[in-house]
């Protein structure tokens, strides 16, 4: 069958698509339950160990608090209660910590940092698995063991106020609730009157035993203006004046029940010093949990730093401090001391509780358990635990039954801090036969992809897919049967769960029968081109194939990049490669601009073929990594000469400064956001613009802005599609006036902030408006097929759609870099490509690599936490999860979304030879899918990696997502090389 | 002829690479506290003036060029103006390139140029195989400095990571690397390479 090797690239995609997904379907497994999970409310409480049987105390002790308030403040880190700001803002709080009955601690959070699985964390004591963090927005009910639903099997009834996140996880849960969506961003003080509004009420009733209140205007504050923003020590004073409220009010009904009640004042996750959060810096796992009752021992003046401890150490202690049975997958350990005023009896029982179940879980986790050193040191206690009850049963001397409790105590901890550790370390579970197919389908695919390149990028643009013979050939059908016994058998016989043996018999098959019909291809491919090589070698007349400086470059570089994903610091940092390789990038060009200039007048005579220098010999495609290739395709050098010659005066000069414009706007741009990680916290331009004391330069910048880019869209549009640009632009201004971020010039302070739903609609609309068109265009020179022109202006329509979109999704101090790349978009097209003729291969690749540049140009990093939510709402009213999904992930990826959209429309307005497209299609498919497929491999082998939660994990999810707009883009591609051919 | 000149070369680069290598160890008998990685500059500083020094003496030594109408007084003073010209151009070249390249304004004005750059202008007013040299090392130290620059990104916390260092290292290997290859590459080559003057 012959196919297009644009068609065959974007087949290859999407096949390569399917194959990530199932690989990050193994790579990120479901979490690990414990396994007696459903027994585990039935069972027993442990009874209290003894020597001889004379203890009688088996039932679960009583609970020590009548009532429990949980006050959680989203992104409370921990400064912001024990630092500088807490002592200015919060002081009742700092008053309560430093003189007050309360512990305080330093709670450290583990990865991802993100609400949910914080507030699982929390509440059941575990350790929620990585992708947690793509299932945040649409949480389902929580089904593990946890505080709350053992509190309700109890009886104990509980309210909640605050983030909707609770209602979904916990439902029908709490008696009484109040959900607030946590989904506009932009909002902080709505969220949080609508938690404290309920309070007084509440507080004045009796008929409540836990009250849960989630105030979500801290995290809003960071995500919008950053932790160092002003308006952060009004939402703590907020929150100072509520948890006095609260405090007085559970102290003055103490009084009168004199049963002392629990506060806890917690975050989830901290606040990264750009406001965001979803990694690991310490600013983002450090919380403040402070734990306030009248039971605990006031403490003057004792100012001490508070101690770590972990996050999930906080379900434990509350199962404790309402006398319910720990939760069976909990992994933290007892806060000591909430239960240090009790007596030393019931104080070794806790103890015991507590770590019976977590050598119960190490015991069904990890086989090996009695090798532990925490279950030994477990077991020791235990032993002294029963001789300690034997002698206080005996009521022995107080003095020696005061030592040995106080011993057994310190064994105990020892062994609840060890267990604790071990558990903590045991690394979820990867699902190897899931990956396994996975990275087999996506390395078959590269290696078709590579195979094909000579065919691929020859003139025709056309290949031969040798799909059909194989299926009917006897290399299929044994594949196909071994690899489906295998199935079988790894199906049969593997004890943990996975996701591919899961999936029905004939999906399975079915991917089987794809995978062995790809390795038919790959290896009738790899005949065929040692078949070429051997005929190549008999008659090597042709002459070889030139590579200028610019192909080793771009080669060097591709490869650099890919082995640079090796090393997790590479990865953190990866922006500064991308800006590295296109600095290079644009010194080259420089270098052959220069060349072409002035060097040529001394140089040899050129060959003369320049002067038709018309369709076929301006596309030679020489771009490869092969050897074996391309032998008989028309020269390079043929194409050289240039059209410098007839460029004059001006022009020329332009041509000459061009590469130090685009130079100039990188280094500008650069400079704009810092990301990564080792240099994310020196300040930039970004950071100063959205303070709030330069909002006038802000406001400035931004009309700038979106005047240069109504400037530079509008000359490839029609009529219409400028009017609606204008209208449209305007619009983006008025929805950032309407938010708050900039200012009209008549207006002196923004009072009444709304959510601007109604200018972002209006902008959504025109967006639509010139999507529509510009399909419309497309459609009609299809039906026409005559008309060549209005098929390019369709295809610039739709670009400026999508650069609209943009304009209106970016942040206010980003509309610099939509206006900068399509600076050098224009800059590149008029004065480097279209003069040195580079091939449509060459031309693709540098787009690739400004793809990538600008990805990082634009803020993000490979870390979740610069992944701006606040674009997937603008123009929403409420939460809807497709349109938010859509435009996130637009906002994100808009630089390489433009960047490939400028691509196709240039290649297809500039008239070239019918293949260019073909062959920007095949080059995006490939370079695209090299460095995911060897990311694939390295993540593969660097699972066990310190920092694979951290650093590789997220930058797998950004690859994956990568490889579905590519795809999406290729198909893009596809589509408009096949009217292409039409026409 | 030429093989003699190929000799030269050979010479005089091995001796500019022993003055390098000399540069890093007599300075530690002067100075205190004297190390490459801390007392960076000074390290710069000094090795530069060892190459120029050795250079300059191999040029008077050598002569390679020593026709009778070069060598009157007015044309050596313009030739001499002339380097300086140029020295001052790639000076400001290679700052700006290094402020694109994401250097704060700030640091560069220290004077980390100066390895690449002193090569110019000592060998620049040679001709022939001495040209050809000149470029092959310029170029190798620029890729030197090129590659330097990948390291710094890494966080293994190495004292040489921080940013000018592991580019002037890489410039310095680079420019002994070319000082190796440049006469070796000449004499595979020296079948191909021909020069008006000889
Ligand atoms: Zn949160
Ligand atoms: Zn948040």
């Amino acid at each position: 069958m012959r196919l297009g090797s644009g068609t065959f690239a974007a087949c290859c995609v999407v096949i390569q698509v399917l194959g990530v997904a199932l690989f990050l379907r193994g790579f990120f497994p479901a979490p690990i339950r414990s396994s007696s999970r459903t027994e585990h409310q039935a069972e027993p409480p442990a009874p209290e160990p003894s020597a001889g049987d004379r203890s009688n105390w088996t039932k679960l002790p009583p609970p020590l608090f009548r009532k429990v308030v949980i006050m959680l403040i989203d992104g409370l880190r921990d400064d912001f209660v024990f630092g500088s700001k807490g002592v200015k803002f919060m002081p009742y709080t700092t008053y309560l910590v430093e003189k007050g009955a309360s512990h305080s601690f330093v709670a450290e959070a583990k990865l991802p940092t993100v609400t949910m699985p914080r507030i699982k964390a929390l509440m059941t004591g575990s350790l929620p698995g990585f992708i947690d963090v793509v299932r945040n927005l649409n949480s389902p009910a929580l089904v593990e063991d946890n505080v709350i639903t053992q509190a309700k099997a109890a009886g104990k009834r509980i309210i909640f106020y605050g983030d909707e996140t609770w209602v979904k996880l916990f439902p029908k849960h709490f008696v009484e609730y109040d959900g607030t969506t946590s989904f506009f961003v932009s909002d902080y003080t709505e969220v949080d009157d609508n938690v404290t509004r309920h309070l007084d009420k509440v507080l004045k009733r009796g008929d409540w035993d836990v009250l849960i209140l989630h105030y979500l205007g801290l995290d809003h504050i960071g995500h919008v203006s950053g932790p160092n923003s002003p308006l952060i020590g009004h939402k703590l004073r907020e929150m100072d004046s509520v948890l006095m409220k609260i405090h007085t009010s559970l102290l003055s009904e103490e009084r009168e029940t004199l049963v002392p009640n629990l506060l806890v004042l917690c975050g989830d996750h901290g606040m990264s010093e750009a406001g965001g959060h979803g990694a690991s810096s310490m600013e983002e796992l450090n919380t403040a949990l402070i734990l306030i009752s009248s039971a605990f021992e006031r403490k003057p003046g004792d100012i001490r730093r508070p101690k770590h401890v972990q996050q999930t150490d906080l379900a434990a202690t509350l199962a404790i401090g309402l006398g319910l049975p720990i939760p069976g997958n909990s992994v933290g350990s007892l806060l000591f001391p909430t239960v240090e005023g009790r007596p030393v009896r019931e104080q070794l029982r806790f103890l015991h509780l507590n770590a019976v179940q977590l050598s119960k879980l190490l015991q069904e986790n990890v086989p090996s358990y009695t090798k532990e050193p925490g279950f030994e040191q477990f077991k020791m206690s235990e032993r002294l635990h029963g001789n300690w009850i034997r002698l206080y049963l005996e009521e022995n001397n107080s003095e020696v039954l005061f030592n040995l409790g106080a011993k057994v105590r310190r064994q105990y901890l020892e062994a609840l801090r060890t267990l604790s550790l071990s558990l903590s370390r045991q690394v979820a579970q990867y699902d190897i036969y899931s990956m396994l197919v996975g990275t087999v389908m996506v390395l078959e695919v590269l290696v078709l992809l590579l195979l094909s390149i000579p065919q691929a990028l020859s003139n025709k643009a056309e290949l031969e897919v040798p799909l059909w013979s194989p299926v009917f050939s006897l290399l299929f059908y044994l594949v196909f049967l071994v690899l489906s016994a295998l199935h079988v058998i790894v199906c049969t016989s593997a004890e943990s769960s996975c996701y591919f043996c899961g999936l029905s018999w004939l999906t399975a098959g079915g991917v089987m029968a794809l995978i062995s019909a790809l390795l038919c291809a790959v290896v009738s491919a790899l005949a065929k081109v040692f078949a070429d090589g051997k005929h190549l070698r008999k008659n090597p007349a042709h002459p070889k194939a030139r590579w200028s400086e610019l192909d080793v470059l771009i080669l060097l570089g591709t490869l650099g990049h890919v082995l640079s994903l090796g090393a997790s610091s590479f990865v953190e940092e990866e922006h500064q490669t991308w800006y590295f390789l296109v600095n290079t990038l644009c010194l080259a060009l420089c270098h052959e601009l220069y060349k072409n200039c002035f060097l040529r007048d001394d140089g040899e005579p050129q060959p003369c073929s320049h002067v038709e220098q018309g369709l076929v010999s301006s596309e030679p495609a020489l771009w490869d990594r092969n050897i074996h290739c391309n032998v008989s395709e028309p020269h390079r050098v043929s194409k050289s000469p240039t059209s410098l010659d007839t460029l004059r005066g001006y022009e020329k000069w332009m041509v000459l400064a061009s590469p130090w414009v685009i130079l100039t706007c990188c280094r500008l741009l650069r400079s704009l956001n810092q990301t990564g990680v080792q240099w994310a916290h020196r300040p930039d331009l970004g950071h100063w613009l959205t303070s709030s004391d330069h909002k006038a330069e802000l406001s400035v910048l931004a009309a700038l802005s979106l005047l240069v880019i109504f400037v530079l869209v509008q000359r490839r549009c029609s009529l219409t599609s400028k009017v609606a640009m204008a209208l449209g632009l305007l619009g983006v201004y008025c929805y950032r006036a309407a938010i708050g971020n900039v200012l009209f010039p008549w207006q002196r302070d923004s009072k009444d902030i709304s959510k601007g739903v109604i200018e972002a609609r209006f902008v959504h609309v025109f967006v639509l408006g010139i999507l529509f068109t510009g399909t419309k265009d497309l459609l009609k020179s299809q039906v026409i097929a005559a008309d060549f022109t209005i098929k390019t202006v369709g295809l610039w329509e739709i670009y400026s759609g999508l650069v609209l979109l943009a304009a209106l999704l970016f942040r206010p101090h980003n509309l610099p870099v939509l206006v900068l790349s399509l600076l050098i978009q224009t800059l590149m097209t008029k004065f480097i490509w279209k003069p040195l003729r580079h091939d449509a291969a060459e031309i693709t690749i540098m787009h690739y690599w400004f793809c990538q540049a600008f990805f990082y140009f634009q803020g993000n990093s490979n870390n979740i936490a610069t992944v701006d939510v606040s674009a997937g709402f603008v123009g929403l009213d409420t939460y809807m999860e497709v349109p938010a999904a859509f435009l996130t992930a637009f906002a994100t990826f808009a630089g390489p979304v433009l960047w490939a959209s400028h691509l196709v429309s240039f290649l297809s307005s500039e008239t070239r030879s019918g293949s260019a497209l073909s062959h920007a299609c095949f080059c995006y498919a490939l370079t695209c899918s090299f460095p995911v497929s060897a990311y694939i491999i390295l993540v593969t082998s660097l699972r066990h990696h310190l920092f694979i939660w951290s650093v590789f994990s997220p930058k797998l999810l950004y690859e994956g997502m990568h490889v579905l707009i590519t795809a999406a883009i290729c198909v893009f591609f596809t589509a408009m090389d096949q009217t292409n051919t039409k026409s | 002829m030429k093989d003699t000149d190929i000799k030269r070369l050979l010479y005089t680069h091995l001796l500019c690479i022993f003055s390098i290598i000399l540069s890093i160890f007599i300075p530690s008998f002067f100075l205190e506290n004297f190390s490459i990685l801390e007392t960076h500059l000074t390290w710069l500083c000094i090795c530069s003036v060892f190459v120029t020094a050795v250079n300059l003496v191999l040029y008077l030594v050598v002569k390679p060029n020593a026709s009778s109408k070069r060598s009157s007084l007015s044309y050596k003073v313009a030739r001499f103006l002339k380097c300086c010209i140029y020295f001052l151009m790639s000076c400001f070249f290679f700052h700006v390139i290094f402020v694109l390249y994401g250097a704060i304004i700030f640091e560069t004005l220290q004077l980390r140029e100066i390895p690449p750059v002193i090569y110019i202008f000592v060998f620049y007013r040679v001709t022939s195989i001495w040209e050809n040299s000149l470029q092959i090392t310029t170029i190798s130290s620029f890729i030197g400095t090129w590659l330097g620059a990948f390291p710094i990104p890494l966080d293994w916390e190495r004292p040489w990571q921080v940013w000018p260092i592991s580019c002037t290292l890489g410039a310095t290997f680079g420019y002994v690397a070319g000082l190796v290859i440049s006469p070796l590459w000449i004499y595979w080559n020296r079948k191909q390479l021909t020069y008006k003057n000889n």
